[in-house]
């Protein structure tokens, strides 16, 4: 291949000039098999269930079970039938807006416990901050698959059993230790001098929390945001646990077992859900995709 | 500095009411600061943890409350196939998964690290299977894993003409396993490669250019600079991904429910079908219980990895 791309005027030329174009070509050759064919791989298993699910959703069903006759990955009639029988057959509407108001209101509740902890442990540092610290990021290694069992014994000696406010109350569990984490390493980042200017100024430290640390910090709490959010509608284990009748369920639960009845499944409306499941988080995560990576990123760094 | 300017100064805050001075008195304010985060922590996080264990020795029932039975559900578990069974495969797919992940992740962040055009898109699109939910994607990997209709036999056996019968992913055990770990995998690397990108992209270019002109070869770089710097951050994501990976829950239960005859089934499924629908909240409890003793180990990990993070950085041991 190298011998090839030298030419007979570069055969002319010193070898001095014709070793670097002999090279440059073999590097672009070596980068094409060594980077973009495995990245190309990467890329198709990694978008293929979201490609398959796609299209599964708007296939008509006669061409969702017959491979032969139509090409199976491409969609010859388009249709909406599956979208149809999901917003006006089932309760799929009412899903959405009950995980919506699960996922924003233990969003906002996360918030606001982890910044106040954040800000606590990071800027007033009192005795034994750091013990709560490491109490706090121990608290997030604690998984819901060990805490399911005895959380649904006290939310049903509690009277919340089935009711979404059960759902709000137990997924700050794992929302406030990630939030608090990562907001403390956002507030390490914030220099510490602004806050000292302001307390010789005068001002309390609530004051400076709300005119000061909180503005600079908005970017953290975006992040911490995004996450919670995308936390909280992934649950499932708590969602499935806690909640029984059809109408308070999670999307997630709901789909799998209100849609998955009898033998044969809809796999066209279950994939239809799925897609319309996994909209919300993807359209929220694609507005703020840079905030989340720089926060993975940092919190796993920190 | 004069005595006037001095009664100027402390004026104001003299003038503010009760209110605002305790919350300004720093013991006050950091402990009500706390409050709201450790209130809910404690009473549905350490609480929860301690009533698990307690429930693990009891023999409740829902609708009963129990009496303490002491290790009989330990007991019985030990004597239990099911139990041993859902060991084995929570340390296996755990054990395959977690190799699975780094081994990809690693390569897919070293692709990463190169220079490509459109980077931050290619990132963003990369973390896909990790923002959507779980369930979500495992209902569409079902789809995939279908006896009849699965794409992936179709195009093994009437594209490909590899295979001659459609592969049986989720009818019997050994495929079942392997297929969630497929999927498992699938949905750990992309976390995987962003963090390790992020570990990538603190290692200093000056190392490599050191090394290459000792004459070094790609690998040893790899071996020798890549590695060793990238530890401390492998050994934190590789906890955390143990701790999820064991205590899967979602992708087992969306996909296999623990079938075919209960082959798939992990700790955490095993505790929910006996604990929730089972209504064996005692036996539940101690299963989820048994998972405690390799979470602690792989926090052991964890701590021992970030020891040496510090040892490395030159900060010492405090």
């Amino acid at each position: 291949m190298t011998d090839a791309a030298v030419l007979p005027e570069a055969q002319q030329s010193n070898a001095a000039t014709a070793q670097p174009e002999a090279m440059a070509w073999d590097n672009k050759a070596r980068r094409m098999v060594t980077i973009y064919l495995p990245l190309a791989c990467f890329l198709l298993i990694l978008l293929f269930p979201f490609y398959w699910m796609t299209v599964t959703a708007f296939k008509p069903n006669a061409e969702l079970f017959d491979y032969k006759t139509y090409n199976p990955f491409w969609i010859g009639s388009p249709t909406l039938d599956h979208i149809k029988h999901l917003l006006f057959n089932t309760a799929y509407p009412h899903w959405l807006v009950t995980t919506m108001t699960v996922a924003v209101c233990a969003t906002f509740l996360s918030l606001f416990a982890s910044t106040l902890a954040a800000y606590a442990i990071q800027r007033l540092r009192f005795k034994g901050s750091q013990y709560v610290g490491l109490a706090i990021y121990l608290a997030y290694l604690v998984p819901p698959s060990i805490l399911f069992i005895p959380l649904a014994t006290m939310v049903f000696r509690l009277g919340l059993f089935d009711s979404p406010l059960a759902l709000i109350l137990t997924y700050p569990t794992f929302l406030v230790p990630f939030c608090t984490w990562l907001l403390i390493g956002y507030f390490k980042s914030i220099p510490y001098e602004l806050e000292e200017c302001a307390l010789i100024d005068g001002a309390t430290r609530l004051q400076i929390l709300r005119q000061i640390t909180l503005p600079l910090a908005v970017p953290g709490l975006i992040s911490a945001g995004i996450f919670s959010f995308t936390l909280s509608w992934n649950e499932f284990i708590y969602a499935l646990a806690f909640i029984q009748s059809s109408e308070n369920k999670t999307v997630p639960v709901a789909i799998l077992t209100e849609l998955v009845s009898g033998d044969v499944y809809q796999w066209g409306a279950l994939m239809a859900g799925s897609l319309l499941g996994s909209l919300p988080v993807a359209i929220f995560y694609s507005f703020f995709v840079d905030y989340y990576v720089s926060s993975l990123t940092g919190a796993v760094k920190e | 500095m004069s005595a006037t300017t001095a009664s100027v100064w402390t004026k104001p805050q003299q003038q503010a009411n009760w209110l605002v001075r305790l919350f300004d008195w720093k013991p006050f304010l950091a402990f009500a600061c706390l409050l709201p985060a450790a209130g809910l922590l404690l009473v549905f996080l350490t609480y929860p943890l301690g009533l698990g264990i307690w429930l693990a020795f009891t023999d409740t029932t829902i609708g009963r409350s129990g009496y303490w039975v002491g290790l009989e559900n330990f007991q019985y578990l030990l004597e239990d196939p099911l139990w041993w069974n859902a060991v084995f495969y929570s340390v296996f797919y755990t054990g395959i998964a977690t190799i699975g992940k780094f081994a990809l992740g690693l390569w897919l962040a070293l692709l990463l690290n190169n220079h490509l055009p459109f980077k931050s898109l290619l990132r963003a699109i990369i973390l896909l299977p990790w923002i959507v939910p779980t369930v979500l994607s495992a209902i569409a990997f079902w789809w995939i894993y279908d006896p009849q209709f699965s794409i992936i036999s179709f195009l093994l056996v009437d594209k490909l003409g590899i295979l001659d019968n459609y592969i049986d992913f989720l009818g019997s055990a050994w495929p079942a396993r392997f297929s969630l770990i497929a999927a498992n995998i699938w949905r750990g690397i992309p976390f995987v490669a962003i963090s390790l990108l992020a570990g990538l992209q603190t290692i200093s270019p000056s190392l490599y250019e050191a090394a290459l002109l000792d004459g070094s070869t790609g690998w040893q770089r790899f071996r020798y600079i890549t590695f060793p710097m990238l530890m401390p951050i492998l050994a934190i994501v590789m906890t955390f991904s143990i701790i999820f990976t064991f205590t899967d829950f979602q992708l087992v239960y969306a996909i296999t429910r623990g079938g075919p005859v209960n082959s798939t089934h992990l700790l955490a499924t095993l505790a929910f079908q006996r604990g929730i629908p089972g209504g064996q909240l005692g036996e539940g409890a101690a299963i989820a219980v048994s998972m405690i003793p390799f979470l602690v180990f792989a926090t052991l990990f964890s701590y021992f990895g970030l020891a040496r993070r510090k040892w490395q950085q030159g900060e010492g041991n405090d």
